[in-house]
């Protein structure tokens, strides 16, 4: 689903809850008050929680519903302004420098101008999310921040208290409308709280059985509606485990889809066991739940659900 | 809302209770506050409820903080402006039966009258009569379990002076150098310009070095005790000297100091430790305590290649096979574990309690501290060049 036109931001939480679920994203009314508010004050986002909880999918939805453009700066150990906001494009820089020798010109003030000017700037995502945007400003998504180290960190803090870089051999570029801007951590380590001071904050949590069965409603409307339901209460209840990393939202629709693929109508020992690796990540995890477990935990699951008919 | 001055008001108290239950609140959160309020145009309890919350709570633990707060300031509010008005000591309404902990801390937040009792322990250090000569010399050598009180206040003056090494790895960021095998395009592109792109002059980049974060995990429990305050000061000088340093104490539980120990102050950073922590002295459960750390705490500090110090002499009271089980998983999760026993000062020392068995399999490192020499030693051994005592020759002593 795309829109083509561009909307106006959404004027109230319920607003922001409907948007939401145009874009198939069933969030909660605490996730669509801080969305709405980061939307309204203009504020940076900052989305953490557990991986496989929907954070960077609330960017997805929101620059597809808002008919916006998702920019998106994927965060890694070592990410540097040259990957981030802009690099010069150096070959084409120095065919300009012989042609310009060729040519006769040897005025070092005019080549200089030529060659550190727009046509030879390549663009990276931040500098990017600063350009005007027929459209409207863009949805910028800095995906897993926790990866790169304080001093890019320290870098984005002044990028996004007045949204404007400096590229030293052209000058000041300042974003006309400021991007609308999303943040996600795994919470690999702790972010600097002067940049949390900047946005609003969000615990994406895992969701309660009720609004992961609408999740897996909205994103796979082809699955059976009795194995929905044990799916979700099968790992509703595996969260309550003592497991190292338990399953998120995401490894809920891979397992559904994966039951389904296999034409499995209703949950049994064997093809549970079968398909754990989806759920769990971790061997512990796997071997902490052998077959009576897993036997107990469906038994309870269809008295559960039956106990609900 | 017409009342927009009683509104500010109560905001402003409401943080104010927020700040004494230990969320930080700043006077600009206020203002967000106010103007979200405004923005959000409060149709309804959880709204209300959910626009403060998104303004003024930062992490994650704070959630629950702010959701008792929310309730007692909000339920009782009326009363809570005469009280802080007239600050007196208020009975609570017991409407519920056993509040949770978070509600405790609030409670006293709001209600300071009614007394924490939480008397600081301050650790008895055993005056040992025999010794009185304490020069520099005999310092460096006695262990800090023999100290007298005056000696122990010079091995805290001679730790502030240690001096961590530099030990460096390498990292993915690159920064000019003269002996770099990248081209730095950009510096060689400007070099040439110079020259009016005659001769281009190639400019190379080398990597960047930084230092790793270091974590140290403390034991706190009763066989520790004599040494628990000197290492916490040598934990704090550490702090002190490098950025990222992490710091959990644990005895029945496990206890993140890391904030506290930030404090300029040592003696500061110690207070704000001691309060920070309820079982100074207690018993000691490793495996639980390992555990606690794996699951809430490696992902979140052990990240970019974290050196662990384990200080603990190992004697644990529940040893089972878990223990060397979330050792394993601690190990696996770090660059180096190295382990830090007091014991080892025991000439003959075996490794004869089944804790100390389970905990030494997965250990990179095996090393004495029990006196300044071996801190001296340790802070040697952080860099990453000399790898004596190793920990595998312990092992093979004791097959």
């Amino acid at each position: 689903m795309t829109t083509s036109e561009p909307r106006s931001l959404p004027v109230s939480i319920d607003a922001t809850l409907d948007l939401l679920k145009a874009g198939h994203y069933v969030a909660d009314r605490s996730l669509a008050t801080v969305l709405f508010l980061a939307l309204k004050m203009g504020r940076p986002l900052f989305l953490e929680g557990e991986a496989g909880v929907g954070k960077t999918e609330i960017a997805k939805v929101l620059s597809e519903t808002l008919g916006r453009r998702l920019i998106r700066l994927q965060c890694y150990e070592g990410l540097d302004v040259s990957a981030a906001v802009y690099e010069w494009n150096y070959a084409a820089q120095m065919i300009a420098i012989r042609l310009g020798e060729a040519e006769g010109n040897t005025d070092r003030e005019r080549l200089e101008h030529d060659i550190f000017s727009d046509r030879f700037l390549i663009k990276r995502p931040l500098l990017q999310a600063l350009e005007p945007d027929p459209a409207g400003a863009p949805v910028l998504l800095i995906d897993e921040l926790d990866r790169t180290d304080e001093a890019f960190e320290a870098f984005l803090l002044e990028v996004l208290a007045d949204f404007q870089v400096t590229i030293p051999e052209m000058g000041t570029v300042k974003a006309e409308h400021p991007p609308i801007v999303i943040i996600t951590s795994n919470r690999t380590r702790e972010i600097h709280d002067a940049l949390k001071r900047r946005c609003l904050y969000h615990w994406v949590g895992y969701p309660n059985a009720e609004r992961e069965l609408a999740i897996v409603r909205a994103r796979l409307p082809g699955i059976a509606e009795k194995l929905s339901q044990e799916i979700v209460h099968f790992v509703q209840k595996l969260r309550r485990e003592d497991l190292f990393k338990s399953p998120g939202v995401a490894e809920t629709l891979d397992w559904a889809s994966a039951l389904s693929e296999l034409d499995v109508v209703a949950l049994d020992p064997a093809t549970v066991s079968d398909t754990l690796g989806v759920l769990l990540k971790y061997q512990d995890d796997i071997a902490r739940l052998d077959g009576s477990k897993l036997k107990d935990i469906l038994d309870d699951v269809r008295a559960e659900l039956r106990a609900a008919e | 809302m017409q009342q927009d001055g009683r509104l500010a008001e109560n905001i402003l108290y409401f943080a104010r209770a927020l700040r004494a239950a230990g969320i930080p609140v700043g006077p600009g959160a206020v203002m967000d506050a106010l103007e979200a309020l405004k923005a959000a145009g409060i149709g309804s309890k959880e709204d209300f409820y959910w626009t403060l919350h998104a303004v003024f709570v930062k992490r994650h633990e704070h959630s629950i903080l702010f959701d008792q707060a929310f309730r007692i300031f909000f339920r009782k509010r009326a009363y809570l402006e005469q009280m802080m008005a007239m600050m007196m000591p208020q009975a609570v309404a017991a409407s519920d039966p056993v509040p949770p902990p978070a509600a405790q801390r609030v409670l006293e937040a709001l209600f300071p009258e009614s007394e924490r009792k939480m008397a600081e322990r301050k650790q008895d250090i055993e005056i040992d009569a025999r010794l009185t000569v304490s020069d520099r010399e005999m310092l460096e050598k006695k262990d800090f379990a023999q100290m007298s009180a005056a000696e122990i206040a010079e091995a805290k003056q001679a730790i502030k002076q240690l001096v961590l090494p530099l030990d460096e790895v390498r990292t993915r960021r690159f920064a000019a150098s003269r002996h770099g095998h990248v081209i730095d395009m950009r510096r060689t592109m400007r070099a040439s310009l110079k020259g009016g792109g005659a001769v281009i002059d190639l400019k190379y980049l080398g990597p960047k070095t930084r230092q790793p974060p270091i974590v140290a995990l403390l034991d706190i429990s009763g066989s520790m005790s004599q040494y628990t305050r000197l290492f916490l000061h040598f934990l704090h000088a550490v702090t002190d000297a490098r950025k990222r340093v992490s710091t959990f104490l644990f005895g029945t539980r496990l206890t993140n100091v890391t904030r506290a120990l930030r404090e300029r102050d040592p003696d500061d950073a110690l207070a704000a430790c001691s309060d920070s922590v309820l079982d100074w002295s207690g018993g000691t459960r490793i495996a639980t305590s390992i555990e606690a750390f794996n699951k809430h705490w490696a992902r979140r500090v052990l990240a970019q290649g974290a050196i662990v110090l384990l200080i603990t002499d190992g004697l644990e009271r529940d040893p089972g096979d878990r223990l060397g089980f979330e050792m394993d998983r601690l190990q696996r999760s770090c660059r180096r574990l190295i382990w830090l026993n007091p014991l080892l000062r025991f000439e003959g020392f075996e490794a004869k309690a089944s804790g100390i068995k389970a905990i030494l399999p997965h250990v990179d490192e095996l090393r004495a501290i029990h006196n300044l020499d071996s801190m001296a030693d340790l802070c040697r051994a952080l860099s990453d060049h000399v790898r004596s005592d190793d920990s595998r020759n312990w092992l093979r002593k004791i097959a």
